[in-house]
């Protein structure tokens, strides 16, 4: 009797929303398999279990029944053993590599019978549960250290394992906790601090053959990333420190000496102006300890520590992009930064993508009639690349159909996250909605040129059974906690 | 926050799509050459053949060879260059070539990329029993021009690859592809090439075939070429070059009737069989080099004064004019036109003499003076402006001046003065006898050996032509209307029968008594052009007087009196034309016109 009230329950308060936005995404993902892995000469049946499109309806297939599961089981058990499936997943991880086979270099996948499968895939939820069992502690405060620290560690220990692997996409993906750690209490500065590396990484190098204006001596790169330094640490001084001249020092002097420097280099002796931003930085620096140390204020002291920092990685990332990385790694950096331009070289994939996708036009050349994913011009068609596919055959309206689609269901994930009663649901929703923005923003971001070529699945959307089912997992698991949001716990 | 930054990295990748998807059609481009490869079927180019269906030209298969270099597998270079015969240099040289994406832009490891073109069949044969012992070398077969005979290389033409310029001009053209460049090959390109069909193809990523792109639906199968019926007979063109060897010059014949052209002789003139295959580039440079210019068409490229077959026209004019009287006319001729200081020499002969006679004897005293009255008529034309002006609209009217439009690339207009000509050369003062020399074929006056040919035709047909072509038939085409009407001059048909009776007497007691014949009536006018060397030889005329066969120009640089070359020459085409074969005797005279040579200078011409 009881039991069966129970199902009533969740059927009524499960989010139907999500679960419509998941269904839809399967189908559109399925079409996109088929269009991929359809070959011209061999016109099969695109059920046939030998194609991988029929194999994609048993992946899916599989999801279903597993996502079901899921929703069957009591919501209390995954958090209860949450370090348990982490812990297992850990293990996993670290025989994996010993189990398994070099595919193309990787040693992530593990053969059981007739299937393969990828632990890494799986361990995220796993991951996601520990995290979100740990912040969800009476004693966790973000902004304590120790607390913090213990959190990042649950991160980076699978990160590393799955590193290991060879599978550096995949590691990657587990940045996107930070997003989480972010709307649970992590400085923001820290946040600032990654959004500002990243900027002086691919400025520096993307614009460092580049001349400001008409003064070959000044390599616009470097100018505009000391031109940054200068204006991060102002802002930065505006928002955590309290006195306002400093900021107004900074700004008017320093924008005052590079217009100075600027129109002499200019109009009266030509040379390298960015030793005057370099200038700027270094008094800059001073000033802020000369602050420091005369208002007894630690924020002066940081803002200065990030500006020096700022300058060594700068200068250091060049020395190691020309002195310590390999001659194909630098190459991959710079296809990617759009310096070379090699159509048959390091930046073919890419290339062919946007071929493959800027051919389809407004309504696409129909379902399995795209002839650049089927003709194998697209490397990685039905996996990494698939949203070739959907821009190919379904054109820009498909394409903006499926992005609002994942844009719905993040967003959705979101309201699902915050209208948890208990912080164990909602640290879990940011995970799972935070580990889906990140595959959607990097996987589409590189078949559209705009972010580096990271290997990860495209969810719902890539071919195979382990990605499927280890975003169903992710999930249901939150569907799960989420239909069980008005009942009443004892803790 | 986050939920912002979700939607703006959406809107990012949507304005993204929309730059790729719509901005930029070079995607379309690129993915269509990506993965279509639309294979080209040639159509086999029409074959020519002469008046009497006797085949000239056909095509023949030659061969390919092709490489593909992923299948090159411990090639024996040294064993494959010795049943080529080429050079391990040119071997080398050639695998860099086909290797360099910017010479050879369609380059795949994986397909077949041209390695060596137009094997004969002999070569072929050869080759074809090693080839297995070359992995990645095949044989594609391909067809080539073939001649049966060597004979109206000017005429027939010969086809080569395309040039740059071609290409752009007309976008049918694909860089390898085949074009006519001289001769009927060329004029007559549109017809001789067909179209090609196309057959789409699916290929991957590494170059290899995936299939027929829908089946099929889209290709096309290649429209063969259309052939083409010469007007020339391959005989008389034959017996024509055979007189003209060792002597610079032309033959042009005619049906009068129909204006096709029976023979058209350029001497020297060049083996066609040099024009095919690989040796062709290396071959028409030699020839291109020579100073007796092989390669150029002097019966429509060259500019010859007439000399006294002019005169013919002339006295056409003065008589439609009223200048001269048929019978009543006669002008004083004392070995020569005497006016003044100037004097036009002429041979002895009875004096004064009318039309007849003086068209006979070949009378330049007739000939100026009829100019002179004409140019000096003030009642008739206010100015000698006025004059000059009536005497162009005639000669034009005659086919001269301009281009008659014959069917054959690189025609020459000749030259006719008119009155701006000069008023520009002698600032307007002039006269009648400033430019007397023009009524007898001389000074400013040039014309192709196919003009006086057509001269001869017109007046044949007593007062029109039809302009002069060599193409008698397209398969399954009507021929173009330009070539079946009838243009008539500005003079009546009744004045031409006085030049008829005086080209009639000028062969049977006059100038051109070597053509006499007693099997039809021939009508003749000799030549006898001067130049800064030796005379030129000429004689014009047709035969029989009543419904003529033939007319013929006959043009000998350098040969003298028009009675020593044209005369004979032209008497033997007609005699081989008409009656389909030379008697004894005269095919005696033909041997001994085909061992006359006249030594020429090396001097440029």
């Amino acid at each position: 009797m009881v039991r069966e009230k129970d199902n009533k329950g969740i059927l009524r308060s499960l989010d139907w929303i999500t679960i419509t936005i998941y269904i839809l995404l399967l189908c559109l993902g399925w079409m996109s398999v088929c269009g991929a892995s359809y070959d011209f000469e061999q016109a099969g049946n695109i059920f046939s279990l030998s194609s991988r499109s029929g194999m994609q309806i048993v992946w899916i297939g599989t999801s279903l029944i597993l996502g079901v599961v899921v929703l069957s089981i009591d919501e209390r058990v995954f958090e209860s053993f949450s370090y348990l499936i982490y812990v297992g997943f850990l293990v996993l991880l670290a025989v994996t590599p010993f189990l398994a086979r070099d595919i193309k270099g990787s040693m992530s996948w593990i053969k059981i019978g007739s299937f393969s499968l990828q632990p890494a895939e799986f361990a995220k939820f796993g991951t996601a549960l520990c995290v979100a069992r740990i912040m969800s502690g009476m004693e966790f405060h973000m902004n304590k250290m120790r607390d913090f620290l213990i959190c990042a560690v649950v991160v980076f220990l699978p990160m590393g394992l799955i590193v290991m692997q060879k599978e550096t996409g995949s590691a990657l993906v587990y940045l996107s906790f930070f997003l989480m750690f972010y709307r649970e209490g992590m400085p923001g500065s820290f946040l600032f601090v990654g959004v500002a590396a990243v900027f002086y990484f691919v400025v520096g190098i993307r614009f460092d053959e580049t001349p400001l204006f008409n003064l070959p001596e000044v390599s616009l790169g470097t100018y505009l990333v000391l031109v940054g330094i200068w204006i991060f640490s102002a802002i930065m001084i505006r928002v955590y420190t309290t006195l306002r001249s400093p900021f107004w020092w900074v700004l008017g002097l320093g924008g005052g000496v590079s217009i100075v420097g600027l129109l002499f280099a200019e109009f009266v002796l030509p040379f390298d102006a960015a030793w005057v931003q370099l200038s700027i930085c270094i008094v800059m620096i001073g000033y802020l300890l000369y602050l420091a140390l005369r208002e007894h204020v630690a924020s002066y002291l940081y803002v200065a520590l990030f500006s020096l920092g700022s300058l060594g990685f700068f200068y250091s990332t060049h020395y190691v992009l020309d002195h310590v990385m390999e001659k194909h790694q630098q190459t991959r950096i710079r296809v990617l930064l759009g310096i070379e331009d090699d159509p048959r070289g390091a930046g073919y994939n890419v290339i062919q993508a946007q071929i493959a996708i800027g051919s389809g036009g407004l309504k696409g050349k129909g379902f399995l009639n795209g002839t650049q994913t089927k003709l194998k011009y697209v490397p990685e068609q039905d996996t990494d690349f698939i949203f070739c596919t959907v821009g190919e055959e379904e054109g820009f309206v498909g394409c903006t159909v499926v992005l609002v689609l994942f844009l719905a269901l993040i967003l959705r994930l979101i309201h699902v996250a915050e209208r948890q009663v208990y912080r164990f649901g909602r640290i879990y929703g940011y995970c799972v909605l935070s580990i889906f923005f990140f595959h959607v923003f990097i996987n589409v971001g590189m078949v559209l040129g705009l972010t580096p070529v990271i290997g990860i699945p495209l969810p719902f959307f890539s071919y195979g059974g382990s990605s499927l089912w280890g975003f169903t997992l992710l999930l249901f698991i939150l569907l799960r906690i989420d239909a069980s949001r008005n009942k009443q716990r004892r803790r | 926050m986050l939920g912002g930054v979700v939607i703006l990295v959406i809107l990012i990748y949507i304005l993204r799509l929309f730059s790729l998807q719509f901005m930029n059609d070079d995607f379309k481009k690129n993915a269509d050459s990506n993965a279509f490869l639309k294979r080209i079927q040639f159509p086999a180019r029409g074959s020519i053949s002469d008046r009497n269906g006797k085949l000239l030209v056909y095509n023949q298969p030659s061969y390919d060879i092709m490489v593909v270099i992923n299948e090159m597998e411990n090639l024996d270079t040294l064993g494959l260059c010795q049943s080529l015969g080429i050079e391990m240099d040119w071997f080398l040289r050639r695998m860099n070539e086909i290797k360099d994406r910017n010479r050879n832009p369609g380059y795949s490891r994986y397909t077949q990329q041209l390695f060596m073109s137009q094997l004969s069949g002999e070569e072929f044969s050869n080759f074809q029993e090693k080839l297995f012992r070359f992995p990645g070398f095949y044989i594609q077969k391909r067809s080539i021009r073939q001649y049966t005979n060597d004979h109206a290389a000017h005429i027939l033409g010969d086809v080569g690859e395309v040039s740059p310029s071609d290409i752009e001009e007309d976008e049918y053209y694909q860089s390898g592809d085949y074009i006519g460049k001289q001769g009927v090959e060329r004029s007559y390109e549109k017809q001789l090439r067909g179209v090609k069909g196309s057959e789409i193809l699916l290929r991957d990523a590494r170059g290899r075939i995936k299939g027929r792109y829908q089946n099929g639906k889209l290709d096309q199968a290649p429209i063969p070429g259309k052939n083409l019926t010469l007007s020339i007979d391959l005989e008389l063109q034959a017996l024509g070059e055979r007189l003209m060897k060792g002597k610079l010059g032309s033959i042009v014949a005619i049906e009068p009737s129909t204006g096709e052209i029976l023979c058209m002789v350029s001497s020297p003139t060049y083996d066609p069989h040099l024009m095919v295959g690989r040796q062709r580039g290396k071959n028409h440079n030699l020839l291109s080099q020579d100073p007796m210019k092989p390669l150029l068409n002097r019966a429509i490229s060259g500019r010859y004064p007439p000399g006294s077959t002019f005169k013919t026209s002339q006295a056409l004019t003065f008589l439609q004019e009223g200048v001269i009287s048929p019978t009543g006319t006669a002008y004083p001729c004392s070995h020569g036109f005497h006016l003044g200081r100037l004097t036009v020499g002429c041979h002895g002969h009875a004096a004064p003499l009318p039309l007849i006679p003086a068209i006979a004897t070949s009378c330049n005293g007739y000939f100026c003076w009829g100019l002179y009255h004409m140019m000096a008529n003030r009642k008739k034309y206010p100015t000698v402006q006025d004059a000059m002006t009536t005497w162009k609209d005639y000669m034009v009217s005659m086919g001269f001046g301009y281009k008659l439009g014959i069917d054959l690339p690189g025609e020459n207009r000749g030259m006719i003065p008119n009155a701006q000509y000069y008023d520009k050369a002698y600032k307007g003062s002039w006269n009648g006898v400033t430019i007397i020399s023009i009524s007898i074929g001389q000074g400013e006056v040039c014309l192709t050996p196919l003009q006086i040919a057509n001269l001869g035709a017109t007046i044949a047909n007593r007062g029109y032509y039809i302009t002069p072509h060599v193409v008698k038939d397209v398969q399954g085409e009507p021929l173009d209307s330009a070539y079946t009407q009838r243009h008539y001059t500005k003079v009546d048909p009744a004045n031409y029968n006085y030049v008829v009776e005086g080209m009639r007497h000028a062969v049977t007691g006059g100038t051109c008594r070597a053509a006499n014949t007693s099997m039809y009536e021939v009508c003749g006018k000799t030549g006898t052009a001067q130049n800064r060397g030796h005379d030129h030889s000429v004689f014009m005329g047709f035969a029989p007087r009543t419904n003529p066969k033939i007319a013929v120009a006959v043009y000998v640089e350098n040969g003298g009196f028009g009675a020593v070359y044209g005369v004979p020459i032209g008497a033997l085409i007609m005699e081989q034309f008409i009656n389909g074969k030379l008697s004894e005797a005269s095919e005696a005279k033909a041997r001994d016109f085909e061992n006359r040579k006249i030594s020429y200078g090396t001097s440029a011409r």
